[in-house]
This record gives structure tokens, C-alpha cells and sequence, in this order.
């Protein structure tokens, strides 16, 4: 419960923010919304000699829809995803997934930016912008580079992120089609046993186009490239939503924890897979 | 041990100044320092919503938030919503409807559904279960506290209605 000392800063701009970063290496932190951090701090699993809020850094809130593409700031909440209105429009699967995570007094705090970054593969909003093949902004002392979201995660907490970037936004091609992201978790607030985001194109009676990812399934999350295949060109019947199952479960690598035994994890991934192609579909 | 930090914040409606290490969490500046007790703390995951405070107008865990990050913020805890003499509407209703036994849960209860309401003056009962899932209870089987925030929700729509 109580976390270890540390300097606070509270930078305004983003310059501010890099320089104390830069200057204290492995012993800075930067801190979004909190609810992933503070937790750790306060058992100590996280040490953060010099913990940088990032509350007052300029530019990093707004949620923008333009004709194509979406950009989220990376402190824009889960709530206020949630109650964008726009956003919702067009993007809805964000929406639907945001009321999955945590409870209301956390989705007020955590923000996109964090849950995306923290590399912690129960977060859910990772596998959901694999799934919508989303980019993330890092900006670091030598400038801006842009990363994907299937190309962002390397292990548990492990990102492409460098010790001396910030993620500062989140840009989402506008998605296309039926959507949806399906979750099995014990109870509200719990990370996923076992979660679906799936985003499907119908062109006539058949399937034109296909993206799958999974949450809390590896120690990253999975980007079922196969699975998303194995529907193209179908009618999603019976037969090609099990072919596309059967390429997920190529790609998961689940381990035992109070969430259930590797079997169980195996067989919720394929019903919560199947549930949200066959709500997708319906809505697209 | 990190330096002091010069705080200033407006706790129900009162302003503060004072000293602190920036790793003091929020629960513990209003509980220890302030002596605002109603806020309780029931686990050290922030799963159990019993630390929730309005903070800037979010229902926040003040267990998760460090006195650092709420420097130059305006929070309401229970003591703010009401007095024995004069209870908010949920407070009325709480009684009323028997929404509490222990009490340890119903500071944050009642804060949090005060936002509640604010945002969905008329919620259904699935909507108050969604909205109230960030705090826990081991007393009521929440039943009671459903009726008590309807009941709530209902009293001030027609005094609303009344005043206008």
C-alpha cells in the first residue's frame, strides 16, 4: 500500500517531459493516468525514483475523426472514448471495448496512451488496435517515429518503446464493417480470461475482409493474421469460422494461472473467438 | 525521503495548504491530515472503491492517486454532500431503503453514485449495477443499494420538476 519516495514533476510541455526523462535514464518514469503504475508502486513491484505526471503536457489529450483516420492523444481516457459521441460513430468496437476495461473510477484516470504502453498483456486496448491495425506516435529526443501496433509488443512489458520516448497518440485507420470485441473475465474490472476483437467486411454475402486479435492469450497480444484469412472470400458459415479458430488457436500461447489450466484458456479463446465473428457479421 | 512538496486544494469547498511528500496518496491527505474520515480504505489493489472522492468532476479512487497529482484540485468526499441535519437525497435514501449495514463501503457508495446521477439523472437498474461496479459491498448484497440510488434518482427528478 505505500509506495517508496520519489521527485515529482509535472512538466507542461512535451520537451520538458523528454528532458527529465533523458536526464534520470532508467530511473524516470513517465505516469498517464496512474492505475497501472500507482498499483505497482504501492507494492513495490515498480521503482520510480522520479515519476513524471504527464497531466499538464500540452498535446497529448483530443480525439480527432477526420474522413480516414482517427487520432487519439495519448491521455485521452477511457471515458472520454466512452462519451465521444463522433468517435463512437466511427469507430463504435472502441466504445464497446472501453466499457470492458476496469470500472467507472478507473476509466475516469487510465487513458488510452497507458494501457496501450504499460505491456501488460491483460490490457485490453493492445490487441484491439492490432485488430485495427492502429499506429502509435513515440516521440523521443531525436525526433517523432511512428510504430504499429502488430509490430509494438515483444514480451510481457516489453515494447518498442525506448526508456527515453513517450507515446504521445494513437492513429486508427477508420474501420470498416461489423465489429466486435468479445471478453469472458470473472468478474467487472477483471483483466480477460479470454478476448476477441474482431472487425469484418461483407461485401454481398461474403465475407471482402477480416481482422482478428486476441487479449491475454501469449504474453503479448496475438494478431491472427490466418485466423482473418481463414473468412476472406466466405459466406462465414459453419466451416470457415472453424478454420478460423483453429488458425487462432495456432497463434495463442495461453499459460496456467487463476484464470484456469492452458486447456480451459484454449477452449474459452475459440468460443469468445466464434461469438464475436458471429456478432461482428451481424453487424456488418 | 524525497523533498516537500507546497500543496494547496479545495476540499469541500474549504481550501488547504500544506506540506507533502508527493507519494502521499490521497486517502491518506484527506484521512490523516485533514481529518476527513469518511473516505475509507478496503484494499490495496483499487478494486473496492471504498477511498472514491469526486475529484475535478471524475469519481476517482483516491488510493490511486498521489497528493502530487491532485495538487490545485477541488474534491468532494462524503462529508461534503451532506450534514445529519440536512442529508443529501441519497443519504435520505440510503436510510430509508436500508442501503447500508456496516457502512463501511457507503461513503464511497453515495459519492460515487452522486456522479452517478449527475451523468444519468434517470438510470435503469442495469445502469446503476454497471455504473456502481467499481465499488464493492459485503454487507447488502447491493439489492438495497439499487433501490436506495433509484429512490434517490426519483426524489430529486421531482424536486427538480417542483423548483421549475
Amino acid at each position: 500500500m505505500i509506495p517508496a519516495a520519489f521527485e515529482y514533476y509535472r512538466p507542461t510541455d512535451l520537451a520538458g517531459a523528454l528532458s527529465i526523462l533523458e536526464e534520470h535514464g532508467d530511473d524516470a518514469r513517465v505516469m498517464a493516468g496512474g492505475h497501472s503504475l500507482i498499483p505497482m508502486m504501492k507494492l513495490r513491484m515498480a521503482d520510480v525514483p522520479h515519476l513524471i505526471d504527464l497531466q499538464d503536457v500540452e498535446g497529448l489529450g483530443g480525439i480527432e475523426v477526420s474522413g480516414d483516420s482517427i487520432r487519439l492523444g495519448a491521455m485521452v481516457t477511457q471515458s472520454d472514448i466512452i462519451n465521444h459521441a463522433a468517435l463512437t460513430e466511427a469507430a463504435p468496437i472502441l466504445r464497446e471495448a472501453a466499457l470492458q476495461i476496469a470500472d467507472p473510477q478507473v476509466r475516469y484516470m487510465g487513458t488510452v496512451g497507458g494501457n496501450v504502453a504499460n505491456g501488460d498483456p491483460g490490457n485490453d486496448m493492445p490487441g484491439l488496435m492490432q485488430c485495427l491495425d492502429a499506429s502509435f506516435t513515440l516521440v523521443g529526443p531525436d525526433g517523432s517515429r511512428e510504430v504499429d501496433a502488430r509490430e509494438f509488443y515483444e514480451a510481457a512489458y516489453m515494447t518498442a518503446r525506448e526508456d527515453e520516448e513517450i507515446l504521445t497518440a494513437v492513429t486508427i485507420p477508420l474501420p470498416k464493417g461489423g465489429y466486435a470485441y468479445e471478453k469472458q473475465k470473472r468478474k467487472i474490472g477483471d483483466y480477460a480470461t479470454a478476448a476477441a476483437a474482431v472487425q469484418l467486411v461483407k461485401d454481398g454475402e461474403s465475407c471482402s475482409a477480416a481482422s482478428i486479435a486476441m487479449t491475454n492469450l501469449s504474453d503479448t497480444p496475438v494478431y491472427c493474421e490466418a485466423a482473418g484469412a481463414a473468412l476472406v472470400g466466405t459466406t462465414l458459415d459453419d466451416a470457415a469460422i472453424k478454420a478460423a479458430v483453429a488458425a487462432m488457436l495456432g497463434g495463442i500461447d495461453p499459460s496456467e494461472d487463476n484464470r484456469g489450466p492452458i486447456a480451459f484458456k484454449t477452449h474459452v479463446a475459440g468460443v469468445i473467438l466464434r461469438r464475436a465473428i458471429e456478432r461482428a457479421w451481424s453487424r456488418a | 525521503m524525497s523533498n516537500k512538496m507546497h500543496i494547496k486544494m479545495t476540499v469541500n469547498g474549504k481550501e488547504e495548504e500544506f506540506l507533502a511528500e508527493p507519494r502521499e496518496l490521497l486517502i491518506y491527505t484527506l484521512r490523516e491530515r485533514l481529518n476527513i474520515t469518511g473516505p475509507h480504505i478496503g484494499c490495496d489493489t483499487s478494486h473496492c472503491g471504498a477511498c472514491t472522492v469526486t475529484l475535478n468532476g471524475k469519481s476517482v479512487k483516491s488510493c490511486t492517486m498521489f497528493v502530487a497529482q491532485a495538487n490545485g484540485a477541488e474534491v468532494t468526499t462524503i462529508e461534503g454532500l451532506g450534514t445529519p441535519d440536512d442529508l443529501n437525497p441519497l443519504q435520505a435514501a440510503f436510510k430509508e431503503h436500508h442501503g447500508l449495514q456496516c457502512g463501511f463501503c457507503t461513503p464511497g457508495m453515495i459519492t460515487r453514485a452522486s456522479k452517478l446521477l449527475e451523468e444519468n439523472p434517470n438510470p435503469t437498474e442495469e445502469e446503476i449495477r454497471f455504473g456502481m461496479a467499481g465499488n464493492i459491498c459485503r454487507c447488502t448484497g447491493y439489492q438495497n443499494i439499487v433501490k436506495s440510488i433509484q429512490a434517490a434518482a426519483a426524489e430529486m427528478a421531482s424536486a427538480k420538476e417542483a423548483a421549475e
